[in-house]
């Protein structure tokens, strides 16, 4: 197992810079998410770290050691593709076998092995079948045991959720959380589906025209974004545009805006402020207590009841914001009240314009 | 239970898009070949008007003289060289047209595997015998190029005959292995690959079994027209090239022997089936 590297990457089909400039350090063990829309360069960076693709410039190290010349199947890695690939001229056993087979074990250590890896993915019973007669997250689960057989050094997946549906991604996403802290793998993972990102992984690295735009933990890009692209990707945000006041902004209007977190900005540059709509307070009239928070008036113009809770589309200035509020049974406000919205300053981001 | 309903429903429906193909077939086939088979057990032509009888002679001629079977085995073994030569020229020509090429350069060369489709049998074997002759276009090319003299007359001879036949039917290879070549998703090669299968690995452990039943309609498409093949062998042979076949298109061509040359395309058919019969479990369970 090992840490992996990528420095200063670039990689262009004809005119078009799929990868630009794009550093990132995976650390030994960690979870990673590349998260993006499609068109991000995402897929394509992870096809430069498995060796399909090589850059056209910079350098990947994998385990210390460059490799970006190496061709994947000296890279020592496991990958697991979006509809699987199993192969199907192959039982379940053979498709897990096939990477130690390859390689010329011996057959009772295959045996052993691959029985190892399906117990880990609790499919320890399934070695004769055919992957046809599998379920789709039956053959998920072959694919990810066939991945780790061979003890690769990095576990490369890409979107390997995106063709099963919701309640049956929710488990095997609490599986490969489960199975990657149990053989401690460095484990890179390609998906664009943000929430996924958040609840599995350890780190995150958006993408976006091949370019890296935030890299860290969930909780930081989601409480601290760094541009507006970052804010909205990665969950909901109410943007607000306007000049710097180097501790806030002020919008067209003249209303101040106070941001207690983000970017140092010399005042009167273009700025603006992300608020996520949970942390807005939405209520009929100003509160006793909210002396230095951020205010502003606006009207409901809609309201989504999703149980839970409820988003109020809210009329200002002609702009839409987003609140959302938990359903404590307490109040709830009807489309075309005038109402109050409130937030602290250190639920506020200032991000460069 | 789809398939269930389908074929409750489906055949009374399905009815009028068969009866066009199988009456065909009745009328254009099975009429003949059922003359034919009459034929094969008769003493003389009925056509001719001389008297005729039944009798089982003239499949007991294959029996009595072992010429017969000498040529059925040079014929078999003509047929396996061929079938074998356009897997290997044939295969890699649809792994290149399945997997690398994209797009107008696919389509280019896809024309060109296409192209003896669309001539003239008797053309196509001609002009191989301009080429092949003495002093025809391979051997003026050949010195012309060569700082030494060398003869090339390949004209008459079983290379010749191979080169003709080989020629006439890769691209039936080329097209059944180019469609399941095809059909293998290129992430089970990518599969292969981050395994730490070589190319070659991935070749032998994935691609070739999963296009062996393309390998299998081609060789089962070539092998058989191949062993009853008369053009090639006469044009391309000339005393070298008496295989089975010829020998099938003298009965009815020169000797006018029609019930002879019936039995023996039949023991032929007869063969050929017993060999695909024989062989198909062998071939499904390597694929």
């Amino acid at each position: 197992m090992a840490g992996v590297q990528v420095s200063n990457v670039s990689r262009s089909f004809g005119a078009h810079k799929a990868l630009d400039d794009v550093s990132i350090d995976f650390a030994d063990g960690g979870f990673y998410a590349l998260l993006g829309p499609s068109g991000s360069g995402k897929t394509t960076l992870l096809r430069q770290i498995a060796g399909f693709d090589f850059p056209d410039s910079g350098r990947i190290a994998i385990g210390g050691e460059s490799v970006e010349r190496v061709p994947v199947e000296k890279r020592r890695i496991g990958m697991v593709f979006q509809n699987y690939a199993l192969f199907p001229n192959m039982s379940v056993a053979d498709n897990v076998a096939f990477g130690l087979s390859v390689r010329g074990e011996a057959k009772a250590v295959i045996a052993t092995e691959v029985q190892r890896a399906l117990d880990l993915v609790q499919l320890g019973k399934l070695g004769g079948r055919r992957p046809h007669q599998l379920s789709g997250g039956q053959r998920q689960r072959v694919a990810l045991a066939r991945a780790i057989v061979t003890k690769p050094r990095v576990l490369l997946l890409d979107e390997p959720l995106g063709a099963l549906d919701k309640a049956l991604r929710v488990d095997m996403q609490i599986e490969l959380k489960r199975i990657q802290r149990e053989i401690r793998i460095t484990t890179i993972f390609v998906t664009h589906d943000q929430e996924e990102a958040l609840t599995m992984s350890d780190r995150i690295g958006i993408l976006r025209d091949g370019r890296l735009v935030q890299e860290g933990p969930p909780e930081e890009i989601y409480d601290r974004p760094k541009s507006e692209f970052a804010a909205t990707f990665l969950g909901d945000a109410n943007i607000f545009r306007g000049d710097s006041t180097g501790s806030g902004i002020r919008l067209a209007d003249g209303t101040a805006i106070a941001a207690g977190a983000g970017a140092t900005l010399t005042a009167g540059a273009k700025a603006s402020c992300a608020v996520r709509p949970e942390r807005i307070r939405i209520a009929t009239d100003v509160g006793a207590s909210e002396s230095n928070a951020n205010m502003l008036r606006g009207q409901v113009s809609k309201r989504i009841f999703a149980g839970n809770n409820s988003t109020y589309f809210v009329e200002r200035a002609g702009q839409t914001l987003k609140v959302i509020v938990q359903n404590t049974g307490i109040e709830r406000l009807a489309e075309g009240q005038d109402v109050v919205l409130c937030w602290s300053p250190e639920s506020t981001v200032l991000i460069a314009g | 239970m789809a398939a269930a309903t389908a074929s409750r429903s489906g055949l009374r429906s399905a009815l009028p898009l068969l009866a066009p193909a199988y009456l065909w077939m009745t009328v254009a086939i099975f009429l003949p070949l059922s003359a034919m088979v009459f034929f094969s057990f008769m003493t003389e032509l009925p056509l001719s008007g001389k008297p005729w009888a039944f009798t089982l002679g003239n499949y007991a001629a294959f029996f009595s003289q072992s010429l017969y079977l000498t040529l059925l085995l040079a014929s078999l073994r003509l047929g396996l060289e061929v079938t074998l030569w356009c897997i290997v020229i044939g295969y890699p020509a649809a792994y290149v047209l399945a997997k690398v090429l994209k797009g107008r350069s696919r389509e280019a060369i896809f024309l060109l595997v296409i192209l003896p489709f669309w001539s003239n049998g008797l053309v196509r074997i001609f002009s191989w015998a301009m080429v092949l002759r003495e002093g025809g276009i391979l051997d003026t090319a050949l010195n012309a190029v060569l700082p030494f003299k060398i003869n090339i007359d390949l004209m008459y001879s079983y290379p010749a005959v191979i080169i003709g036949l080989v020629h006439s039917y890769v691209p039936y290879m080329v097209l059944t292995c180019y469609l399941t070549l095809q059909a293998i998703d290129d992430s089970l090669i990518e599969a292969g690959r981050s395994l730490g299968a070589s190319r070659l690995q991935v070749l032998k452990r994935v691609i070739i079994p999963l296009s062996m039943p393309g390998l299998v309609a081609g060789a089962a498409l070539i092998f058989v027209p191949v062993v009853g093949s008369f053009m090639e062998p006469r044009i391309l042979g000339g005393r070298t090239g008496t295989f089975y076949g010829t020998v099938i298109e003298d009965q009815f061509v020169a000797v006018f022997n029609w019930p002879l040359g019936a039995a023996l395309s039949f023991i032929l058919l007869a063969v050929v089936l017993v060999i695909l019969a024989v062989a198909s479990p062998v071939l499904k369970r390597a694929a």
